[in-house]
């Protein structure tokens, strides 16, 4: 019996939320005396994730195919689980993964529960608390499987250390045939996404017009920090929609969120209420945001944005 | 052609959320429930291969009585007919197991789904049909154009877009991009009275397994007040952030 974790990676480095499962992962095995297995594939850096607690690593090695290809790594994972007989397999709640994990469960025959948010509070039957009603509420759910796959959202846990030693093994990348087939990636590599991010910097209707944005983006960069936007700014065109944030658009769990120029609406506040640190600036001190921010500012945008990046800026020197 | 689009009936976006039976149940009371949003991109984009190719639009939901007037809705919008499964799911994958039954009755061409429903928030339900049914599943679509029986997708992923190609039959998941927020079809007069005439079929379910229970219910704590900083102190709200908060 095992615990087996998927350590996503970019360009063969372990991303953060990589590193988060690992952490989790080593929590559980450790409450229950099991393994702790990692399964990754073309990882250039094996070593760091010896700091988080991983017992052994399998290593695929996908040859020339470096994309994502959904169907082969969830075999590619599904075998492994079967040989090492794993009771939980724990994957983050990145884009990929949450695409992967309900066909691995159905591969690996487990009950499948997504947006996790704390360690099990009971193994046999295995009981955990997830998030629901887009973040309006949590639940208890119970696992009615012997195998039980867990989709932890991003920054719910951290990043824990813990020393030991870790094998490395290489395993084979599954041959099955792909019926999707990747022609081209489009992808903006100089920033960093809402979902990789530990600060997000937002704006809504309150900025006026697309050609503020820069604004927006001059904070985010000073911050290393992704950006967003509300519902009608992307539907009015003014950013991608890649950028929507909310109930109905991307969720956001960072732990810094900035909104400028955002009411702060249900469905907006929704989505991004797993953020630890929300400020707002609005310059209407009745916007309902302020409810739900932990640091405000009454001011207008245009004001203070620009003081902002200029202290930051003197901060970082 | 046929195109199933999987419906799932949600409260609406405004909702409070609230428990009752000592939290082990959603109270409805007061609620308003909606098509799922995401389902609501997939069915534009269904009707408007149905308005071009001719294609036949069939919805189904799982659910109890209660689902139906969003069923009614979605067939005056434009769907040719509704299926209703007549049992109140516990989980993702009884869902999946249900609809993955409705499609080995029917064989459907193009099978859509929401990238999630707004209330569990599984995230599931495509995936799991699609592999139950052994037939390709495209999570988070926003492109789908057909040239005969091959099909180009789009993916959104973490910080950018993936092209692919496929062949039919597939389940997408489905969300805002794949239609855009203009283009939903508002129900007229004349959708509502056809709609009337549409079939709504109701089936017994072939399966009640379910994989999880949900046991309780819990809302998050409430949160303590603001802390309001003077626009013209940006440096305390830098050292709030740096010292109080530790997120810089
Ligand atoms: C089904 C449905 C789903 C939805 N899903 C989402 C979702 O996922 N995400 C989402 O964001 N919205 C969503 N919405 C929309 C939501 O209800 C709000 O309309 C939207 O969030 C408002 O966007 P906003 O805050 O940018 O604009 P507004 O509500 O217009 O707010 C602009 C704010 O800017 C402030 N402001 C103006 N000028 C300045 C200035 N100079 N300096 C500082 N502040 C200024 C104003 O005081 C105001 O508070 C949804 C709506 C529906 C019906
Ligand atoms: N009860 C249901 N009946 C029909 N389709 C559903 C139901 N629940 C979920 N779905 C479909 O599956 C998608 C993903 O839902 P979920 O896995 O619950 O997040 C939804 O967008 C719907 O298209």
């Amino acid at each position: 019996m095992a615990v087996i974790v998927f350590i996503e990676s970019q360009e063969g480095v372990i991303k953060k939320a990589g590193l988060e499962v690992a952490s989790y992962g080593r929590s559980i095995a450790d409450a229950q005396g099991l393994k702790l297995i990692g399964v990754g594939f073309n990882i250039k850096d094996p070593l760091v994730l010896e700091l988080y607690g991983l017992d052994q690593l399998c290593n695929i090695d996908t040859q020339e195919d470096s994309f994502f290809d959904v169907e082969r790594y969830s075999s590619s994972i599904a075998k492994i689980v079967e040989k090492e007989n794993a009771s939980i397999v724990v994957i983050s709640a990145s884009a990929d993964a949450r695409y992967l994990g309900p066909i691995l469960s159905v591969k690996v025959d487990a009950a499948y529960v997504s947006n996790v948010v704390e360690l099990p509070s009971q193994y046999g039957p295995l009981k955990v608390k997830r998030s629901c009603f887009t973040n309006k509420a949590f639940n208890e759910t119970q696992s009615e499987k012997k195998c039980t796959l867990i989709s932890l959202s991003s920054n719910s846990f951290g990043l824990k250390e813990k020393s030991g030693t870790m094998k490395v093994t290489s395993e084979t990348y599954s041959d099955s045939q792909s019926s999707l087939k990747v022609s081209s990636l489009d992808k903006i590599t100089d920033k960093v996404s809402i979902a990789d991010a530990d600060i997000v910097v937002s704006g809504g209707r309150g900025l006026k017009g697309p050609e503020n944005w820069h604004l927006i983006e001059d904070l985010a960069e000073v911050l290393g920090a992704a950006t967003a936007c509300s519902k009608p700014v992307s539907d009015m065109g003014w950013r991608s929609h890649s950028e929507h944030v909310g109930q109905t658009g991307k969720p956001v769990a960072s732990n810094l969120y900035i909104a400028i120029g955002v009411s702060g609406a249900i469905q907006h506040l929704a989505g991004i209420n797993s953020s630890k640190i929300k400020v707002v600036i609005n310059n209407d001190p009745e916007a309902p945001f302020f409810k739900a921010a932990d640091y405000g500012i009454v001011g207008d945008a245009f004001e203070v944005i620009p003081k902002l990046i200029e202290k930051l800026k003197a901060r970082n020197l | 052609m046929n195109i199933l689009v999987c419906i799932s009936n949600v409260p609406d976006t405004t909702s409070k959320i609230n428990f009752k039976e000592n939290n082990t149940a959603f109270d409805t009371q007061g609620v308003q429930f909606i098509i799922n949003p995401n389902d609501e991109f997939g069915l534009t984009r269904a009707i408007w291969l149905q308005q071009k190719l001719g294609a036949k639009v069939t919805v189904v939901t799982v659910g109890d009585l209660s689902c139906e007037p969003i069923l009614k809705k979605c067939l005056a919008i434009g769907a040719d007919k509704a299926i209703r499964i007549d049992v109140k799911p516990q989980d993702g994958l009884q869902v999946a197991s249900c609809l993955a039954s409705i499609c080995k009755k029917t064989e459907y061409d193009l099978v859509i789904t929401g990238r999630e429903s707004i209330d569990y928030n599984g995230g599931m339900v495509g995936g799991i049909l699609a592999a139950q049914l052994k037939i390709p599943y495209l999570a988070n679509c926003i492109q789908l154009e057909l040239e005969g029986s091959n099909i180009n997708l789009q993916r959104e992923i973490d910080g950018g877009k993936e092209n692919l190609t496929a062949s039919l039959p597939i389940v997408i998941g489905a969300q805002k991009g794949l239609v855009e927020e203009k283009d939903l079809i508002i129900p007229n007069m004349r959708g509502i009275m056809q709609a009337r005439q549409k079939p709504l079929e109701i089936v017994a379910p072939e399966t009640t397994i379910c994989y999880s229970l949900v046991q309780n219910f819990e809302k998050p704590e409430e949160k303590g007040p603001v802390k309001l900083v003077d626009a013209e102190d940006i440096d305390g709200l830098i050292d709030l952030l740096e010292n109080e908060a530790k997120v810089l």
